[in-house]
């Protein structure tokens, strides 16, 4: 064995924290360019819409316009906008309550009692992503020019039913992940031997547990509606971005500054989600603390 | 090698690293052993490591000391935050130490990359490549080496039999149970014949039953192979039944090392003597060498504290429990509380009667545990019954 | 209903009467399972299996309502070739970049980083807003960027003196870098999950079998990453074949792409010529899609044939 040395005042080599300032460096890199790429049209459209592009004159009129809901300063109908605006948050709101309705209730159930049909589910909510907007919209085309004739009208809400199969794929997979989180045959296998009903058991005890990623389901839904042009265009109809577009070819400033602010909304609600999410995870740390306390 | 055998070997290592080969009369085979152990890296020797991690103020490891020699199992055994996976980690090189030397067969070691440091470590759980089947597990560090085909296939078998998995080669890990893939972990890590076998807490993933098994084949693997080995674990009993020598780690450091016996008998600090089993704190007298205990001498251990007012630390099973009810000036009156048979022996918890154990213990009534071979028990033990409990000349510690 | 009929095997045996009773009892949940989830069958039928069959239907119909494969001819047109070119290729440039720089993103947003640290939560709320940013408004941001009037335009114009050629948002090249902004986020959402389940043991465990920075790449990380990296990739092709609002936005007049011919061929339908065109042109987009999406799902249940 070696003989025993007083021990070298200097520190030994850092060879993990010379790493790791390396690895640093390049991940600020990466992360630095990609932040770039992404920030850039975010804040080239926040100055476009304070600076007049062929002027150069400063100035919030475009913002004005859309909070005093009046662009005749910019020589701006802006009617359109607030329709195509409150044609879209209806269909939002539409939209989620029947894309809940059809979910929750068949993906519990198969969940429960039936994995065959529970995958059958599976399959048919992602096929929407096979199928694109595009094309959908050519079926549906001859459809509606049907249903507006025969049993509906010609009203932008009606887009709902199509908006329904657009936001499919994502609502089903927020469902599916809160689903999977909760050990549903337990808890309504312990609902039914206190001798609770079906409908009991889901409206008392499942819904309860669900209502997070029900929440996450409907906050994608409004997103996906929001953004939507395709459909509405094609089918001839006027929601929001519908609106966005006829407006951006008389006044660009103003479609823009709606369009940040369309963003910011759509940050708010995954933000709130996260937020959600969050707590949800360190309520759940915290119980099963205090069961190992 | 059988047990006997390999035990007149070490012994005979002992000798040799105590500078006594010379005049003892070591036999061949034993120096066949350590060269053979010393040519695979031999001992380890960790000086005066401090390791801080960053933005943390206190020290992981403050002044931490280790030798292990050529070929012997060390246990490092601690409550969770001691720093025994630190330490473990400091002597692969997967952390950075901010002082002291680390040796391994006389070699500075402490500027050497990780992966130069040609010691292999098996870890908790998840450390198998998914996407490898378990015999392109334990190929994996050989390929590295640059070994053909042909040759690293006949190792990799070799150590999947020493493990007992040949017919699981061809199976990917992740359909293995967690017994089966820290099988492979340890096949792989011996595959690279390393100089030190770093085992970092590698059965706690695993459950009750399946531990037990696995922890006595990595001790007869161990001993086969003849592989310093570093072991880490949270579990005493772990420690003690596969360990050379144990060291118990508080604060970053070893409180005491030593064979699991004399560890277990011989406790040097309170912190060992309570971490280790289960002790009893009984008021008592000491003068350093002896101390009395419910009316009765014990030899105390060197070390122990000297004044009246001390506490000794004492097993259950140094404690014996009269039922008769005759009072004698030795032993203490209790009442039994609950009695738990468990199989081999009887553990007895008991109350002592006096008020004045009471007050001495700040209010609270001061509990005792007894501990005799169920073939043993006195008549008439009953829940609720007297008794005097009496301590047995056995040596102890006062703090 | 496979689960039901397990559960009520054990009391079949036991008596006939209760044998009785359970098969009726299955029956009734058979029924009731069905009943509930019906409306769901029912409705996706209706607008997307329907609307499905329209197109594939009426990709085969003559003008005489006759089956015909006379209408796949136009899908040898030059310009309708050219267009399916196109969109392929901004599909599969802005899909690799969006890969390869979204998995950058991803791997340098896991490393070294808390799994619930601050910067990944802002930077996977970002991505899952900026991701789904598609259409009217991201044409808006790249006109008020580098449009004719835009803000990177004007200002490289001053600072530089450099001129941004007005036409380069409309050129190939403007396409895939406004399809990469919605790509890589994409990307970021869909892999970082991938990077999550890379082990730190296994990097630790090849530096102590002996292995380098190198052998942990080339023989670990990428071979488990890959398959899900090139799933990942096709998704987002399939993603940038069927975008279709933003290209909408910047080309009102040209049909560079396949989804904008789907589109003015939707408008000149009364166009005798034109009988069932945009049938074909969106029968042959389901075709492309189901393809890489199948593709995709294969390359994952290749990746997961070892668990």
């Amino acid at each position: 064995m070696a003989v025993m040395q007083d021990v070298k005042p200097e520190q030994p080599v850092q060879l993990r924290a010379i790493r790791i300032r390396r690895q640093r460096i390049v991940k600020t890199l990466v992360l630095g360019a990609v932040a770039i790429f992404l920030a850039t049209p975010l804040l080239a459209m926040l100055l476009f819409t304070v600076r007049q592009p062929l002027s150069g004159v400063w100035g919030i009129e475009p913002w004005k316009a859309i909070f005093t809901g009046d662009g005749s300063s910019l020589g701006a109908d802006m009617s359109a906008l607030w329709k195509g605006l409150g044609v879209s948050l209806a269909l939002s709101a539409v939209t989620v309550v029947l894309m809940l309705l059809l979910l929750v209730p068949t993906m519990v159930m198969a969940h429960i009692r039936n994995k065959r049909l529970e995958r059958a589910i599976e399959w048919v909510s992602t096929l929407p992503l096979t199928i694109p907007a595009i094309v959908l919209v050519v079926g549906l085309g001859p459809m509606y020019r049907w249903m507006s004739i025969n049993l509906l009208s010609t009203n932008p809400i009606w887009l709902c039913f199509a908006y329904v199969i657009l936001v499919l794929p994502f609502a089903f997979r927020a469902l599916a992940v809160g689903l999977r989180s909760i050990d549903v045959n337990t808890l309504s296998e312990a609902a039914r031997s206190l001798g609770a009903s079906w409908p009991k058991v889901f409206f008392k005890v499942l819904i309860p547990n669900l209502w997070q990623s029900m929440l996450s389901a409907s906050f994608i839904s409004v997103a996906v509606v929001l953004g939507e042009y395709t459909v509405a265009s094609l089918l001839g109809r006027t929601n929001l971005q519908v609106a966005l577009f006829q407006l951006g070819q008389s006044n660009a400033q103003i479609s823009t500054a709606m369009s940040l602010l369309a963003l910011v909304f759509a940050t708010v609600l995954v933000v709130a989600l996260d937020v959600i999410a969050e707590h949800m995870r360190r309520r759940q740390e915290k119980g099963q603390n205090d069961v190992i306390g | 090698m059988s047990l006997a055998e390999r035990k007149a070997v070490a012994a005979a290592i002992d000798e040799l690293h105590d500078g006594k080969a010379e005049q003892s009369s070591v036999t061949d085979a034993a120096r066949a052993v350590l060269e053979d152990s010393q040519e695979r890296g031999g001992g380890i020797c960790m000086q005066h490591i401090d390791k801080i991690y960053p933005g943390n103020a206190t020290k992981a490891l403050d002044d931490f000391n280790l030798d292990v020699k050529p070929g012997e199992m060390v246990v490092l055994l601690g409550g969770s935050g001691c720093g025994k996976s630190t330490a473990l980690r400091s002597l692969s090189g997967l952390e950075d130490i901010q002082a002291g030397r680390i040796m391994v067969g006389g070699q500075d070691v402490t500027s050497v990359p990780a992966n130069k440091r040609n010691m292999a470590m098996v870890f908790q759980a998840y450390s198998l490549f998914p996407h490898m089947t378990a015999v392109q597990n334990v190929e994996f560090g050989l390929e590295i080496r640059g070994l053909s085909f042909k040759e690293r296939h006949r190792i990799a078998m070799e150590k999947l039999e020493l493990v007992g998995l040949v017919d699981q080669a061809t199976k990917f890990t992740q359909q293995m149970s967690g017994g089966q893939q820290q099988r492979v972990a340890l096949a792989r890590a011996l595959a690279i014949s390393p100089r030190v076998l770093l085992l970092d807490e590698p059965l706690s993933a695993l459950d009750a039953k399946v531990r037990v098994q696995l922890r006595e084949e990595i001790r007869r693997i161990q001993v086969e192979t003849g592989t310093t080995t570093v072991f880490v674990t949270h579990d005493q009993e772990e420690a003690l039944s596969v360990a050379d020598r144990i060291g118990v780690m508080n604060h970053g450091r070893i409180e005491q090392i030593d064979a699991p016996q004399t560890l277990y008998q011989r406790p040097s600090t309170e912190y060992v003597a309570t971490f280790i089993g289960v002790t009893n704190r009984l008021p008592a007298a000491s003068n350093g060498d002896e101390a009395l205990v419910f009316g009765r001498c014990v030899p105390l251990i060197e070390g122990s504290a000297r004044g009246d007012e001390v506490t000794a630390l004492i097993r259950p099973e140094a404690l014996t429990i009269d039922t008769s009810g005759r009072t004698s000036a030795i032993g203490e009156k209790a009442q039994v509380q609950s009695i738990h048979f468990l199989g081999s022996h009887i553990r007895v918890d008991a109350v002592l009667k006096d008020e004045v154990w009471t007050r001495a213990n700040g209010g609270k009534p001061l509990e005792v545990t007894v501990q005799c071979s169920s073939t043993g028990a006195p008549d008439g033990l009953a829940v609720g019954g007297d008794v005097t409990i009496v301590p047995l000349p056995v040596p102890a510690l006062a703090v | 209903m496979s689960i039901t009929h397990t559960a009520s095997r054990p009391s079949a045996h036991r008596s006939e009467g209760l044998k009785a009773h359970s098969t009726s009892s299955t029956l009734r949940k058979g029924i009731a399972d069905a009943a509930i989830s019906i409306p769901f069958f029912a409705y996706t039928a209706c607008f997307l299996l329907v609307p499905t069959l329209i197109v594939i239907v009426g990709a085969f119909t003559s003008r005489t309502g006759g089956f015909t494969l006379n209408n796949l001819a136009k899908l040898g047109e030059a310009n309708t070739l050219h267009s399916l070119m196109t969109s392929i290729t901004v599909s599969a440039a802005s899909a690799l970049i969006g890969a390869v720089v979204g998995a950058c993103a991803s791997y340098a947003l896991v490393i070294g980083a808390k799994p619930n640290g601050m910067l990944r939560r802002v930077m996977l709320a970002v991505s899952s807003v900026l991701a789904q940013f598609g259409g009217i408004m991201l044409a808006f941001a790249f006109i008020a960027t580098i449009g004719i009037n835009g803000v990177l335009t004007l200002a490289l114009q001053q600072l530089f003196s450099f001129t941004v050629n007005p036409n380069w948002l409309s050129s190939i090249g403007g396409l895939i870098t406004i399809y990469s902004y919605f790509q890589i986020p994409l990307m970021i959402v869909i892999f970082l999950p991938a990077v999550d389940s890379m082990r730190p043991q296994w990097r630790e465990a090849v530096e102590s079998l002996g292995g380098t920075t190198w052998h942990y790449w080339s023989r670990v990380a990428v071979p488990i990453l890959l398959p899900r990296f090139i799933s990942a990739f096709l998704l987002l092709f399939a993603n940038a074949f069927s975008a279709y609002a933003t290209a909408a936005a910047l080309f009102a007049q040209r049909a560079i792409l396949l989804p904008l011919m789907v589109q003015s061929a939707m408008r000149n339908e009364m166009d005798p010529n034109q009988q069932g065109f945009a049938q074909v042109l969106a029968f042959t987009m389901i075709l492309v899609v189901a393809l890489v999406m199948w593709l995709s799902h294969a390359v994952e249940k290749r990746a997961g044939r070892w668990q």
